[in-house]
């Protein structure tokens, strides 16, 4: 449940689902975000899902704080467990030409590079959010042992495709981009397609994401 | 290629097309984009008679020089713009705020955007374009709308397939004034700043640095100390937000922000003084004031009561 509606600036509401980090509450964010979305409301410009927070931006020439507050706050939210959870498999390669943060990663986590990986093509990730770029899926979460922070000085350009680890989660950059997360290896997949209106992201939240390991020349001859 | 067209002889620094850009997409991962300015992007459209949320080229510092072939086609600029009209024997200042026609041949050169940042072109027509989710916004990052997401080319084309009926040279009285201060409201991580800290973001001057663009400004001054966390937990973002990184110069949110991000958030920057925040060319002065809720709500409702005023004083 929304813990506590606040204004930021003038023109959103910051809905706080709490501070935690865990699939409960990002359900209950996810939930809330679909709801207000099937309403339909014409005064609301956009709605940020994330890990535990739901941010409304709104049209200020139609409405006002005050107003959506108590619209949203009276809004009937579906507790029906409704959520697709589709699964998702996402490709990756991991040759060394790829896996540009490696090295690093077998160090501070001390583990091998076989187990790393290992452990990484065994889990199955939940989808919190997209975002940041266009359609890039924060995932989680990695087991204690496979986190790392971010890198100390961020990349000014991340190859498009990469797969990288910070702390509990893993990502795919969707787009060249600067960034400081890890990357492991890289993925030839399409996760975003501006050309779907519909639907422009492959990896939704809520989505389950298995990643699976393909060769070289595998990556190199892929075809969707 | 169509009867009536400009050639694009300079493209300029950062040339674009934009419209009012795109709304509920957040959530994807695609910010709003659109206009920086809206009033001036507004006025532009409404000189030449478009309908509202036509493209309007938007341009940085320094704009395109283009070349016209066609029939007579009415155009406006607007923002604190220098430019000139060259004829076929005869070169003329430009004003902004005023529309104006051009014929076969004729040439607009923009040579800067004053002391500013964002200037507007309206073209008194329809051109084709390519509209992705309603809007026609290039959006060069996720590489979505108008020109295949990308900035404005030496020697590509800009197609008009109608032009207006309406021809009259409109001219509209409009200074674009300065303020002194920019207005916010306290952000939802206020609090993890020092009590010096807060300070020094209310009470001090920060100087608007070159690493700012259309996704964001960065500010320089004196740093602001941070005592909780120089991290949060990654949520979404919206334009106006002045974020802190670890290193204490704040960041500012513009139009084609990441929509996610994990800087705390000191303050958000008013809706009603936003169009004159994406003015601010790099070395300008920048000074915050904090107001509360109901003051922005009712500065904003003055923006829009002005912006319509200027809207009749046209029609």
């Amino acid at each position: 449940m929304i813990k506590n509606i606040l204004n930021l600036g003038d023109a959103a509401l910051y809905c706080d689902f709490g501070k935690d980090v865990n699939r409960e509450i990002n359900t209950q964010v996810i939930r809330y975000f679909k709801s207000i979305q099937k309403e339909n409301i014409a005064s609301i410009n956009n709605l940020s899902p994330s890990y535990n927070k739901l941010i409304i931006s709104f049209d200020l020439k139609k409405t006002n704080f005050k107003d959506l507050k108590k619209l949203i706050e009276n809004l009937n939210i579906t507790n029906e467990d409704d959520l697709e959870n589709k699964k998702i498999e996402v490709p990756v390669c991991c040759d060394e030409n790829f896996a540009l943060d490696i090295v690093r990663l077998e160090n501070k986590l001390n583990l091998k590079r076989e187990k790393i990986y290992e452990n990484f093509f065994s889990k199955e990730f939940f989808c919190y959010m997209t975002g940041f770029i266009a359609g890039m899926p924060f995932l989680g979460d990695l087991s204690k042992n496979m986190r790392a922070n971010r890198l100390e000085t961020p990349r000014v350009r991340v190859p498009k495709g990469s797969v990288a680890l910070t702390e509990q989660f893993a990502n795919i950059y969707t787009f060249e981009s600067p960034g400081g997360w890890n990357v492991i290896g890289n993925s030839p997949l399409r996760i975003f397609d501006s050309s779907k209106e519909e639907s422009p992201n492959l990896i939704n939240p809520g989505d389950i994401v298995l990643f699976k390991e393909i060769s070289k020349n595998q990556y190199e001859n892929f075809n969707e | 290629m169509s009867k009536n067209y400009f050639q694009v002889i300079r493209a300029g620094i950062n040339t674009t097309f934009q419209d009012e850009g795109r709304k509920n997409l957040y959530h994807v991962g695609i910010p709003f984009s659109g206009a920086m300015d809206k009033r001036n992007y507004l006025l532009s459209n409404k000189l030449v008679g478009n309908k509202i949320n036509s493209p309007a080229l938007e341009f940085a510092y320094q704009g395109p020089l283009l070349k016209y072939f066609g029939n007579k086609i009415n155009i406006a600029i607007t923002g604190d713009v220098n430019f000139r009209i060259k004829k076929k024997d005869i070169t003329i200042d430009g004003n902004c705020y005023q529309s104006l026609n051009l014929e076969d041949g004729d040439e607009i050169d923009i040579l800067s955007t004053n002391k500013s940042v964002y200037g507007y072109l309206a073209i008194g027509g329809q051109i084709d374009l390519k509209y992705q989710w309603s809007s026609c916004s290039t959006n060069t990052k996720a590489i979505i709308g108008a020109n295949d997401g990308k900035k404005f080319e030496n020697e590509q084309v800009i197609n008009i397939s109608q032009l207006n009926n309406h021809l009259v040279e409109k001219k509209l009285n409009y200074l674009n004034t300065k303020i002194e201060n920019i207005r916010i409201i306290k952000g939802t991580n206020f609090d993890y700043f020092s009590d010096k800290g807060k300070k020094i973001f209310l009470e001090k001057e920060f100087i608007v640095s070159k690493l700012t663009d259309r996704m964001g400004m960065r500010l320089e001054g004196p740093k602001i100390e941070n005592i909780i966390d120089t991290n949060i937990k990654s949520e979404g973002l919206i334009k106006g937000v002045i974020q802190v990184p670890a290193d204490g110069n704040p960041i500012v949110m513009l139009s084609d922000h990441g929509t996610i991000g994990g800087y705390p958030k000191i303050g958000v920057v008013i809706s009603a003084d936003y169009d004159k925040l994406v003015q601010l060319s790099p070395g300008s002065k920048i000074k915050f004031k904090q107001v509360d809720l109901s003051s922005a709500e009712n500065l904003f409702k003055l923006y829009d009561l002005e912006t319509q005023n200027l809207i009749s004083q046209i029609e």
